[in-house]
């Protein structure tokens, strides 16, 4: 109960409070800040994928008007060789260090000039030679390399005696499927700016923690974090590839100390694509084995991925499995394949993505060779408690979500027989994927003061990439203050605030709700002095337990409906549902606008997107949107999303994060409407024109031509 | 730089007249942004593939980092920033904030720019890829599958696209009661 009589601001669907900003163009990117005395650095890339840098000729680019000079591994300054990220030691980030190149798109160069054209011009005149050496980016989950995924997060499944089970089932599945290299392609190119002042690293970035950020580049410039200071106020997406510390800000704050002004660094499209990070492909090996009536005996997932050997990383395909169904057995192994391939980050969805895919589609093929009902086959697998660990779930609405995505789908009424279903020259198909995506929360801490004109100052470390956690943090703090939104003064996106989790993981908005929600309590107990201001500060690490009873995940279930034209392999999605169950909404407005965009971008994934590498020279051949198609609104359909009630009780106020469970699953839906709509399953994504495409005969529509 | 690289253009930008002295590689986007610190137009790919740089050059939409800044020379541009009609939004700008018609709000001024654009080519009778009957005599409605096809330039990759394309009918239905 709010004790000033003012309507809680958590639970209403209420417009971004940045919406003004927004639509009229005042809302200021990295890019847009002016800088004065600011020069411009043109980043330059490696053409080989493996091998060394013979020499860069900079005579014709240093005489150049404009130009203030060129930095390479001859004259940068060094970096600490055993910086870290998230997943351990990564060698990717000391940047200009010397002449190896393990991946084309490696940064080898920066040009710096009085305006990004001269920048541009200069850089297009270095002469740089290699000595390529061979290289190898041929992924197979078979490649002599594949070594065990690094377990940071914990070990795979092995529970029960899978062979036996296998061996007693009345159907086994085992097939494998492939996901492409993907890349983020966030709207906004990275870009920075930095300067240095009294020892002091300042930095404008585009990034999806700048606290974090501001560890890892104290690290690699081994100077104290307190003379970092990384800000990120508006950023233009991110999707994971800003959650690394990238090469502009890093190139930037090289640039910055050699020249001694300010440097920006933004990044072209091309090098977008080309050096910062993308989803690995990967292969996986799926068995499953099943009584006649559709119950599970066994579970096999077994995937691969390609990595850097620069970095370690982990696209963690194999959670749904041990989760999501329950199975006498259950076993799930992790492999990674280093190769001569830009390093791989956490992509939106990182690991349930691919993973959903290949799992939710064997498990369609189950209910295939059985012909029995998907749904219903989903339906009757649902575990009690963990079916790995026995732990009992924290909160597990998944038939819920099931049951009123059927009823609103229309699934009753559905004919489970493939290729019966005709509208003119197009088939029509149903298909239905549920995920299971992990939750939590990561460390943060907040500050609140109280202050003299009755509103108050909300310091958190968050980041608003387009999440909405801007909006949804005011809202939270403004109901555990007892007071308004209009009296909350949130600042976020600036590591000096202290230490907080990005917008990763699903869990930067709970994560600093937490946060925040601690610290209002901490404050409300020294508002009892009417002195102001009044500041509370709290750090959650303490709080958080680590080791829970429960395990916490959040949930959907998604529906689409494909027509497929047999004739151009055209895939057009014209109906999708997804019905989730995320904890307690904030914001439900925003909350439905980020499951709705990922699931977009799952049907992008599903149908448009895939990295070529040449297999000559290794580089992308893709590193346009002319040759990186994502979703445009005309491939997008009236897309629904909704919620079910839902509460997570780890939460004290109930609530989970939902960033990213909306990409996964809506592949594996759509793939296996697919195979509703032709009777053909697609096993490799993305499911792209050639492959649907059928030869005329077999259109057997009365307006095919039969070829002889 | 000597004085074959660069050139005297005038720019009126939202009703106001600029002279400049660009760099004859200037785009319209960069002179903008840099030499005039209208920076809501972004730069989101400079290959003209993702719609993020939209402008109105004389009514019309056009990709400003694939038009030259010497080559709008005389040219009425309206940006984003020219849109509000002193400080009150278009019922397009509204609609966008009350549906939520972005996420991240990179691609925004670009999607409201080339709607604008587009609402206008749609009244003035052009027909799109999709549009069935495409006679002179015959007046358009504007479906949703219209709305999508004539803004498929404009990429967003929050995906936002069913609100872009609600808040865009609906600001359309608006203006067109309005007069």
């Amino acid at each position: 109960m709010n004790p000033d009589g003012i309507t809680a601001a958590v639970g209403e669907s209420r417009p971004r409070v940045e919406g003004r900003l927004k639509v009229t163009g005042s809302a200021h990117y990295v890019a847009d800040l002016p800088m004065p005395n600011l020069a411009h650095g043109w980043m330059v890339t490696a053409t080989v994928s493996h091998g060394r840098i013979r020499d860069i000729d900079a005579t014709d680019a240093l005489a150049m008007p404009g130009v203030l000079g060129v930095l390479d591994h001859r004259n940068a300054r060094r970096l600490n060789p055993d910086v870290a990220h998230h997943f351990g030691p990564d060698r990717s980030l000391p940047m200009l260090q010397h002449e190896v190149i393990e991946y084309a798109g490696r940064p080898i160069a920066l040009v710096v000039a009085e305006t990004p054209e001269q920048a541009r011009a200069a850089a297009a005149a270095l002469r740089v030679t290699y000595d390529a050496e061979p290289h190898d980016i041929e992924f197979s989950m078979n490649h002599p390399a594949v070594r065990p995924a690094s377990t940071l997060f914990g070990p795979e499944a092995d529970t029960g005696d899978l062979e036996a089970e296998l061996a007693a089932s009345a159907v086994v599945v085992d097939e494998v499927y492939h996901t492409p290299e993907e890349s983020h392609s966030a709207l906004e190119p990275h870009v920075a700016t930095a300067w240095w002042e009294d020892g002091h690293l300042h930095a404008l970035d585009s990034n999806q923690g700048p606290f974090g950020i501001s560890q890892v580049m104290a690290s690699l410039f081994l100077i104290d974090p307190e003379r970092v200071h990384i800000r990120a106020e508006h950023v233009g997406g991110g999707f994971g590839a800003k959650t690394v510390c990238g090469a502009q800000i890093i190139l930037a704050a090289m640039a910055a100390e050699h020249f001694q002004r300010p440097v920006r660094v933004a990044l072209t499209r091309r090098q977008v694509f080309l050096a910062t990070g993308s989803r690995p492909p990967t292969e996986q090996r799926v068995r499953i084995g099943a009584d006649a009536d559709g119950r599970l005996r066994a579970v096999h997932h077994h995937a691969a991925f390609a990595l850097s050997p620069l970095a370690e990383y982990i696209e963690w395909c194999t959670e749904q499995a041990r989760t999501l169904y329950a199975a006498p057995a259950i076993r799930t192994e992790l492999s990674a394949v280093p190769l001569n391939l830009l390093p791989p980050c956490s992509m939106r969805g990182p690991g349930a993505a691919p993973g959903s895919f290949a799992f939710e589609s064997a498990v369609d093929e189950v209910a295939e060779r059985l012909q029995i009902d998907p749904l219903q086959l989903r339906l009757l697998n649902q575990p009690v408690v963990s079916p790995v660990s026995g732990r009992p779930f924290s909160t597990r609405r998944l038939v819920q979500c099931f049951q009123e995505g059927a009823r609103r789908f229309g699934w009753a009424q559905r004919d489970h027989r493939p290729r019966v279903r005709r509208e003119g020259n197009l088939l029509v198909g149903t298909g239905v994927a549920a995920v299971a995506f992990i939750a939590g929360v990561f460390p943060s801490a907040a500050t609140i003061t109280a202050e003299a004109d009755g509103t108050f100052s909300v310091r958190v470390g968050a980041t608003d990439i387009g999440t909405g956690a801007r909006t949804a943090l005011i809202a939270v703090a403004a109901d555990a203050l007892g007071v308004g939104t209009e009296r909350i003064h949130l600042h976020i996106g600036d590591s000096d605030i202290g230490p907080a989790a990005g917008a990763g993981g699903s869990r930067g908005t709970t994560s600093c709700a937490f946060a925040i929600i601690e610290t209002a309590k901490a404050l409300r107990e020294k508002l009892v002095d009417p002195a102001r201001p009044v500041t509370a500060s709290v750090d959650t690490t303490p709080l958080i337990n680590w080791q829970p009873d429960e395990e916490r995940y959040t949930y959907s279930a998604v529906f689409a409906e494909v027509t497929v034209d047999p004739a151009t392999g055209e895939v057009r999605v014209r109906r999708l549902l997804g019905m989730f169950a995320v904890g307690r909404v904030i914001n439900p407005l925003l909350a439905r606008s980020q499951l709705i965009g990922g699931m977009i971008g799952g049907l992008s994934m599903a149908l448009h997107e895939e990295s070529v590498r040449d297999p000559i020279t290794g580089r992308l051949v893709t590193a346009d949107f002319a040759g990186y198609h994502i979703s445009a609104h005309a491939d997008v359909p009236n897309v629904e999303a909704d919620f079910v009630v839902d509460y997570e009780p780890q939460d004290p106020s109930g609530f989970n994060g939902l960033g990213e469970i909306g990409n996964a699953g809506t592949a594996a839906a759509i793939a296996n409407a697919v195979w509703h709509a032709t009777g053909t399953r697609h096993r490799t994504l993305p499911i792209s024109l050639g492959r649907v495409i059928e030869p005329a005969a077999a259109h057997d529509h009365p307006g095919a031509v039969s070829v002889a | 730089m000597s004085d074959d690289t660069r050139s005297e253009i005038a720019l009126r930008v939202n009703d106001e007249t600029f002279r400049l002295a660009v760099d004859n590689r200037r785009t319209l986007l960069d002179a903008l942004r840099e030499d005039l610190n209208l920076t809501g137009a972004k730069k989101g790919c400079d290959h003209g593939q993702c719609g993020a740089c939209t402008v109105l050059v004389d009514g019309q939409r056009v990709v400003s980092c694939l038009t030259l800044a010497v080559a709008a020379d005389g040219a009425a541009v309206t940006t984003i920033e020219g849109l509000a009609d002193d400080g009150e939004l278009r019922p397009i700008q509204e609609a966008f904030i009350r549906l939520d018609g972005f996420q991240c709000g990179f691609c925004t001024p670009g999607q409201i720019c080339s709607a604008v654009g587009m609402l206008a080519e749609h009244a003035a009778g052009w027909p799109s890829a999709v549009t069935r009957d495409d006679s002179p005599q015959r007046a358009q409605e504007l479906t949703e599958e219209e709305v999508r096809e004539r803004m498929s330039g404009n990429l967003c990759r929050c995906s936002a696209y069913p609100s872009i394309v609600r808040a865009i009918l609906e600001a359309s239905a608006r203006e067109a009661v309005a007069g």
